[in-house]
């Protein structure tokens, strides 16, 4: 092959086979480029469609008493403040149980555990637990749950005594303890989003170059000091957006509460709170209300929708529209604390 | 060492309180015993907290029991009212197991669900109150059809209908395929259908689209030219422009058609699918006076919500029978 004189000839000539080849793959990376700028565009078309046609329906009930008056059977009365109320309390106590047990899990089996037949099949079935639909989960939470739930109000109604070594008799408080109550609510809810909370945290953990473990070690640290003061911080990130869009899944749900027996209609928010102000001024209706019946947004916006009257349906679109905000507002604050706690990685 | 100790104080007292909270009075040996301390009259929940009506069952009884409930704390007390809906089969079966204190209904309660109430001891009282008309729809544009009879129904719906287009029921009528929508089987709806059409409560073509949502049974049949449906009256009557309701005869004469209207479902003209709507109290319960206020109101004030949400009105002899079947209840 003869090089030409560069100064008389700038351009390279191809051999014609060759050039038609390199034009044909220069167009099928042209295509697959268009194929996926469709597809992300498509994605958005739908979204942004969904949205429009949600908030255009919820139009001719979205107002501010829409979130301030409970339920009523009346379209225009109709409001979300128990689903809501019902929803805090459900999320809050999810992530009380999710966040220890999982990123619990997930330090375990990273960091600590060693690689033997149990820790490979516990590993492998978190990927197929996340995979199973939540009305199952609800099941479960039905027999374990909601049964325990049923046998502490037994004791609790005030008239359970137990006798102690023969000396003194204790007697259990009457307590209003109801089977279908928040609390069993939230750990189902927990057990719905605890293989994605694993999974999460698990990623975010072995993102962690392994020479600061090393070096941590080296300085002498032990190893509780190494995942808790150098691990965990580094995966705070990682792990904070991992269990706040879990959240953000389990407010979504409604199939393993209506499973558990939540209510469908009622006016009363869990422990008779209606206010964030009474959150400070009721300490012990705050004490009730985990223990309190419920219902929650997604199961207010299913009854809506199968309502007769027409009118129903701007109602349950104003209930996704409040749904959709609550969301947004969750992602944000996890964008928000990724932010801040990566700002503190220096490395 | 001490650090921690401090830092964890706070958790440490924090718990210490919460077990104050779960109150665990300590009392010395013979003191007063199990069930001794009287708890006056049976209330849901303890801490003078307002009682609680937890009421459960059918998605039709329910719109009712809602409307009344919330007249009913609006006007008389703030008795808090629970209503889930589970249906009315598994309504019955949480009466059944105690859980509830009434249960909405869209149909009799059976002997096998009575006898297991029995066997835990509770007593169930029956009150009608309301009547649903069953109604079959079709497509705004069918305009070859306005009457069917119970056997033509019967020839569509019934197990293994070979049924494909509205040309093989009536030989008059157009090769237009026949799309059929309705309730699902866990609904009291499905119930009362399938045993008024094919004479056995259950018993379907596999050919239609079940739906646990009526609203869904209005949407496919206005989209599909064939299409029929059934479904409680209430949504006929609040979505009479999108679909057409088909008059019923019983025999085979089709000048024998009636219409749902809610005066023919009240004379009990409009047959077979006219269905009487319950709720059951649990008797126990009815010693309570907030259930006695509530079922009172129901049988009085509440019937009126009766049309407003969509169902048929009593006669005045069939409200005589409930009153009449509660007041007995309340005073024996």
């Amino acid at each position: 092959m003869s090089i030409p004189n560069t100064a008389a000839m700038p351009t390279v000539s191809f051999i014609s086979g060759a050039d038609g080849r390199i034009r044909r793959r220069l167009l099928m990376s042209r295509v697959f480029a268009w194929t996926c700028r469709f597809a992300t565009y498509s994605a958005l078309a739908v979204l942004i469609v969904l949205l429009v046609a949600i908030v255009y329906s919820s139009v001719g009930r979205l107002s501010p008493d829409f979130v301030t008056n409970t339920n009523s059977t009346n379209p225009v009365k109709a409001g979300m403040l128990a689903g809501l109320w019902g929803s805090f309390w459900l999320i809050l106590f999810t992530s009380l149980f999710s966040v220890p047990v999982g990123v619990g899990s997930a330090v375990y089996l990273e960091e600590i555990a060693k690689e033997n037949f149990l820790v490979r099949i516990i590993k492998v079935n978190l990927a197929n637990l996340a995979g199973v639909p939540s009305i199952v989960y609800g099941i479960l939470g039905y027999t374990v749950f909601r049964t325990s739930a049923a046998t502490l109000s037994i004791w609790f109604d005030g008239n359970h005594a137990f006798g102690v070594l023969g000396l003194f008799r204790v007697r259990l408080a009457k307590l209003p303890i109801y089977e279908d109550n928040i609390l069993v609510g939230a750990l189902t809810l927990t057990l719905v989003i605890l293989p994605t909370v694993i999974a999460a945290s698990q990623e975010a953990l072995r993102s962690v170059p392994s020479s600061i473990r090393v070096a941590s070690l080296a300085l002498g640290a032990t190893r509780w000091q190494t995942i808790w003061r150098q691990v965990i911080p580094a995966a705070l990130p990682g792990i904070s957006t991992g269990v706040i869009l879990s959240t953000s899944r389990a407010i979504g749900e409604a199939a393993p509460l209506i499973m558990l027996g939540a209510l469908s209609y009622t006016t009363m928010c869990p422990g008779n709170i209606d206010s964030p102000v009474k959150l400070l001024t009721r300490p012990t209706q705050v004490l009730h209300a985990p223990l309190d019946q419920f219902t929650a947004m997604p199961i207010e916006i299913y009854d809506w929708s199968k309502q007769p009257k027409p009118e129903f349906t701007e109602v349950a679109a104003s209930g996704i529209v409040v749904l959709l905000v609550v969301l947004l507002a969750i992602n944000s604050l996890a964008m928000i604390v990724r932010h801040y706690a990566s700002r503190r990685l220096k490395w | 060492m001490i650090g921690v100790g401090r830092r964890w104080s706070g958790a440490w007292s924090a718990g210490l309180l919460l077990l104050c909270f779960l109150g665990c009075s300590v009392e010395e040996v013979g003191g007063p015993s199990d069930g001794s301390k009287a708890t006056g009259p049976e209330v849901a929940t303890g801490s003078g907290e307002p009682s609680r009506i937890q009421i459960d069952g059918s998605s039709t009884v329910k719109l009712i029991t809602a409307a009344v409930a919330e007249d009913f704390q609006s006007k008389v007390s703030d008795v808090k009212i629970f209503l889930k809906v589970t249906g009315t089969g598994t309504g019955f079966k949480e009466m059944i197991a105690g859980r509830i204190d009434i249960a909405n209904a869209s149909r009799a309660i059976k002997e096998s669900e009575q006898a297991d109430c029995a066997k835990n001891g509770i007593d169930v009282l029956e009150l009608l109150v309301a009547m649903d008309g069953l109604t079959v729809c079709v497509n705004k544009d069918n305009d070859w059809v306005d009457t069917v009879t119970v056997a033509q129904l019967k020839k569509i719906w019934e197990p293994g209908s070979q049924v494909k287009s509205w040309k093989d029921v009536d030989a008059a009528w157009p090769d237009i395929p026949l799309v059929l929508f309705g309730a699902g089987e866990e609904s009291g709806t499905f119930d009362y259908f399938t045993e008024a059409i094919n004479g056995k409560e259950d018993s379907i073509t596999e050919n239609y689209s079940p739906s646990a949502d009526d609203n869904v049974t209005i949407t496919g049949v206005s989209g599909e030219k064939g299409g029929m449906g059934f479904l409680g009256c209430a949504y006929y009557y609040s979505n009479q422009e999108a679909v057409k309701a088909l008059k019923i005869s019983p025999t085979d004469d089709v000048a024998a058609g009636v219409a749902p209207t809610p005066e023919a479902v009240k004379s009990g003209e409009y047959k077979p699918l006219a269905r009487p709507l319950y709720i059951y109290v649990k008797k126990s319960s009815l010693a309570r006076q907030d259930v006695q206020d509530f079922i009172r109101f129901y049988l009085n004030d509440g019937l009126t919500q009766v049309s407003k949400v969509g169902y048929v009105e009593l006669s005045d002899a069939q409200i005589k029978v409930s009153r009449d079947a509660f007041e007995a209840a309340i005073t024996k």
